[in-house]
């Protein structure tokens, strides 16, 4: 039901890209979707088990001592047995905590090495996140792509194994990357390279957040990771690596390339060749707007460059004081972009 | 009760007629005193209106993540509301009010007429609360600075290098530093007097051995705070150097190194968990036993325990850092020091449950306190397991599931003992009893608003909740928990409501305390209540832990048994 729910949400909210693929949208923890995730649930599952059973033993304990000990009236007002300790006892719970931490122990050293000293395989996919205030960039160096705010990684089944890992930078603060059904986060630091990996088994759209707080809108960082099939994966890298689609109104570019957001984006083959904002070559091709839960469409598109401060306060993108027919006109173009 | 056959002085010991002023005396008693019982209140006081300014703070972000997309508050304001919150509730409300329950307390438990060195104890109260005040002035600074005016917005623990002058322009980043290494000064002062008390001024026949455990567990903390404060100070320096002299410490810019803040930082901010949490101990171990009517069970394990929470917890400070891409062996030498806390820490539950055992247990206010604490702190403690289970923290850390885990320890473990001791200790210092009444309503309603607001937020975090976030969308799971959660601060609100109202009446209107309303055994009950400024008039005997007790009951004294 609630699924549902949401699903038809996804379906209101995003009509022209509803594909079969389903939206992941709540990271339970314990409904992981990839081998890292899989690995730190199966633990966690144990770790909350030992510590229910801890928990259900002593608070009997308490609540026993508490109900069986009360005064009530009409006791004997003297008072009980004045008992002191036993060092049999204090023995014995000191023994007993100490062989469960042993099993934590060990059990955590073994996933935990299983998950951060992974080796990368040859065939893997390799993508380089960089961190910024407040988006994600995504660099496939060896497919030379780059995308932001949505990770597209083909997925992995049983028959072809298929890893992707990421290596993470940041351009500014530090941030962290987190998609909960696909692996725990990882920090994304300054002067740092992290490493992590993913193998999706499920297709679908993962929804993520930044988790380490990086400023004003740490909050509206948020990330997605579209898990493919490996056609489809082909298919949008083969896209991806197309230059820019050649305008339809050389006028409607000429508003693009004569304003200032050029100085901070780019648009392959074209001489808008900022590095600080998203790259907009296949601006189209995304299913959101800057790094939020807002569909991409030409609407929204030209609320968000009229003033992108309304949307997302305190975000780096100045507002340009554009009237409504070049507004027109740059909307006319980056919705080519696809 | 047993009355105590012991000489008491029933008067308040003012001989001398003063003459001064109303000003003059007002001078006397609240900024020139060096006493260390006025002293002990006012920093109650303070860190009481630091707590009602921070928890207004939390209200308002409670109310702003009631609903998906809420506008109540701006981003900015958010980010301000919960860095404030943060710091203003570790340095300015815990860090105060246990100073101000060393103060009061240590010096009558040891029999001693003050603390060692009283006006150096006046300096700590003066630099805590001027730092306070220097802190919250910053949200004054809205016109005098440039770029970021305001309260500072990094988050309490301030990660580099988003405090660098390149992201955090303007001075308030430099309020928080400063703020803060004033109040360190002034608690590294208290530390050190609370040392120097405990081991110099004890009374004739109180042995190391025959110390309170309250003394004892206080002894710890301020070992604990002169070893963890000078790495946060010396980073904070650090990073002045940094914003202001052009230094790279943090500047990542500049190659240095935003790693190295977080070790510095959480070498302190891991022992100040404890710093903040083991008084709560020392209260629950004193007040426990009263209302068990039995002594403490295992006292020497629980002063073992103690000890070794103070040093296992100096080297588990990176299990904070799990996530920032340490090698995997030093992520599994981490988690195992966080666990082993997890064995005397144990103890002491235990050593908690075995003294209600057997016992008459009162289920007055303060033992009400005490009891809820048990459960709240149990569960604080084995979710901290799952937290340090370094793989589980992945998915944990930085989510609402530490939110909730670390609220539950400081509210449903500290705060709640801090009631408990005010309830306890409100009649030795006033002379009136709170009202039982009242303290169950306020009791009560704590304990609710408190589970309402905090449970959900554990399950928030487990859908994949970060912290930090001032708004979320709707559709990823997270609406119901914070609708709850957001409830929960408006029955938290009136237990508060409740308490402040049962602190004002009795004070007017409370039941006379006597000096020894809870037929307790430690000396602070062996004075008048208030007690005078000496103290005690005549130097009582202590030939065990539990000096009163030998009193009531001389034909059972407990230095029969004991060893030492």
């Amino acid at each position: 039901m609630n699924l549902r729910f949401r699903l038809l949400c996804n379906f209101l909210l995003f009509p022209t890209l509803l594909s079969a693929e389903p939206l992941h949208a709540v990271g339970n923890i314990f409904r992981p979707l990839a081998t890292p995730a899989e690995l730190v649930s199966d633990l966690s599952t144990l770790t909350l088990v030992i510590c229910a059973v801890v928990f259900l033993i002593v608070a009997s304990l308490l609540a026993y001592a508490v109900i069986r000990f009360g005064y009530r009236e009409g006791d004997s007002r003297s008072e009980p047995a004045q008992v002191y300790g036993s060092n049999q006892v204090e023995i014995a719970w000191t023994v007993i905590p100490i062989l469960i931490v042993f099993v934590l122990a060990m059990s955590t050293a073994r996933i935990t090495s299983a998950v951060q000293d992974q080796q990368v395989p040859k065939d893997a996919v390799n993508v380089t996140v960089i961190g910024h205030q407040w988006w994600w960039e995504f660099r496939y160096t060896d497919l030379k792509i780059t995308t932001a705010n949505e990770l597209h990684v083909p997925l992995s089944t049983t028959a072809e194994r298929k890893l992707t890992f990421l290596t993470l930078k940041s351009a500014d603060v530090a941030h962290g990357f987190w998609v909960p059904q696909l692996a725990g986060k990882t920090d994304v630091i300054p002067n740092r390279t992290n490493r992590m990996w993913i193998d999706p088994k499920e297709l679908g759209i993962y929804l993520g957040n930044c988790s380490e707080y990086c400023g004003t809108q740490h909050a509206n960082m948020e990330l997605r990771v579209v898990v493919e099939t490996p056609e489809d994966f082909e298919k949008w890298v083969t896209q991806q690596q197309e230059r820019a689609a050649a305008p339809e109104s050389a006028e409607n570019q000429r508003a693009f390339l004569s304003s200032a957001c050029i100085a901070c984006h780019t648009v392959s083959g074209t001489r808008a060749l900022g590095r600080t904002g998203p790259d907009l070559t296949h601006l189209m091709s995304r299913q959101t707007l800057a790094a939020t839960e807002v569909p991409n469409n030409a609407a929204t598109l030209r609320d968000w460059i009229k003033d992108p401060q309304r949307l997302k306060p305190g975000n780096k993108m100045p507002t340009i004081k554009l009237n409504d027919t070049q507004l027109d006109q740059m909307v006319a173009y980056l919705t080519t972009l696809h | 009760m047993a009355s105590v056959p012991y000489p008491i002085d029933e008067g308040r010991g003012e001989t001398a007629v003063r003459k001064d002023s109303y000003w003059a005396r007002f001078a006397h008693a609240w900024v020139f005193t060096v006493d260390h019982k006025q002293l002990g209140l006012m920093y109650i006081i303070i860190a009481l209106l630091f707590f009602v300014a921070s928890g207004l703070q939390a209200a308002v972000m409670r109310a702003q993540l009631m609903y998906p997309n809420n506008t109540l508050v701006s981003p900015q304001a958010f980010n301000r509301m919960f860095t404030m919150h943060g710091t203003t509730m570790v340095f300015f409300v815990g860090m105060p009010f246990i100073a101000g329950l060393a103060n009061y307390l240590i010096p009558l438990m040891i029999g001693a007429r003050d603390m060692a060195f009283p006006r150096l104890n006046a300096l700590g109260f003066w630099l805590t609360l001027f730092g306070g005040i220097l802190l919250y002035s910053s949200y004054l600074a809205w016109a005098g600075t440039a770029g970021q005016g305001s309260a500072p917005d990094v988050g309490w623990f301030a990660y580099a290098p988003l405090t660098e002058k390149a992201f955090s322009p303007g001075t308030s980043t430099d309020f928080w530093i400063l703020s803060i290494i004033m109040s360190s000064t002034g608690s590294t002062i208290t530390a050190i007097n609370i040392l120097a008390t405990a081991l110099c001024l004890r009374i004739t026949g109180m042995t190391l051995a025959r110390m309170p455990l309250f003394v004892w567990m206080f002894c710890v903390v301020a070992f604990q705070i002169l070893v963890a404060l000078p790495p946060l100070t010396a980073a904070q320096i650090m990073l002045l150097l940094d914003r202001f002299l052009g230094a790279h410490f943090f500047d990542t810019r500049a190659a240095g190194d935003a790693v190295l803040w977080q070790h510095f930082f959480w070498l302190f901010g891991h022992p100040e968990v404890y710093i903040l949490m083991i008084p709560g101990f020392a209260c629950v171990t004193e007040i426990i036993p009263v209302f068990s009517r039995k002594p403490i069970f295992g006292r020497a394990a629980m002063i073992g325990a103690s000890v070794s929470i103070g040093l296992i917890s100096l080297g588990v400070w990176a299990h904070h850092m799990y996530t920032v891409g340490l090698p995997s062996k030093t992520n599994i030498f981490f988690a195992v020091a966080t666990m082993l806390v997890g064995v005397p820490t144990g103890i002491k539950i235990f050593n908690w449950t075995a003294t209600m055992w057997g016992g008459r247990i009162r289920f007055r206010t303060p033992m009400l306190f005490c009891i809820a604490f048990l459960f709240q702190f149990l569960i604080a403690g084995l979710t901290g397991i799952m937290l340090g289970v370094a793989p589980f923290d992945w998915q944990l850390g930085d989510s609402y599931f530490v939110v909730a885990h670390f609220h539950y320890t400081l509210i449903g473990g500290l705060l709640f003992t801090l009631f408990a001791a005010i309830y306890y200790w409100f009649p030795k210092a006033t002379g009136r009893m709170l009202s039982e009444t009242l303290g169950k309503w306020h009791f009560w309603l704590l304990v609710i608003g408190f589970h309402v607001t905090f449970d959900p937020l554990h399950f928030a975090g487990l859908v994949g909740m970060p912290r930090r976030i001032y708004t979320y969308p709707a559709g990823r799971g997270w609406e119901g928990f914070n609708y709850y959660s957001s409830w929960g601060v408006v029955i938290q609100a009136a237990a508060i409501a409740i308490f402040v109202w049962n602190v004002i009446d009795s004070l007017v209107r409370g039941k006379k305390a006597g000096n020894d309303p809870w037929d307790a055994w430690t000396l602070e009950w062996a004075t008048t209540s208030p007690p005078p400024e000496y103290n005690f008039a005549v130097s009582p005997e202590v030939r065990s832990s539990r000096p009163l007790w030998d009193l009531k009951h001389p034909e059972d004294p407990d230095w029969k048994y004991e060893q030492v």
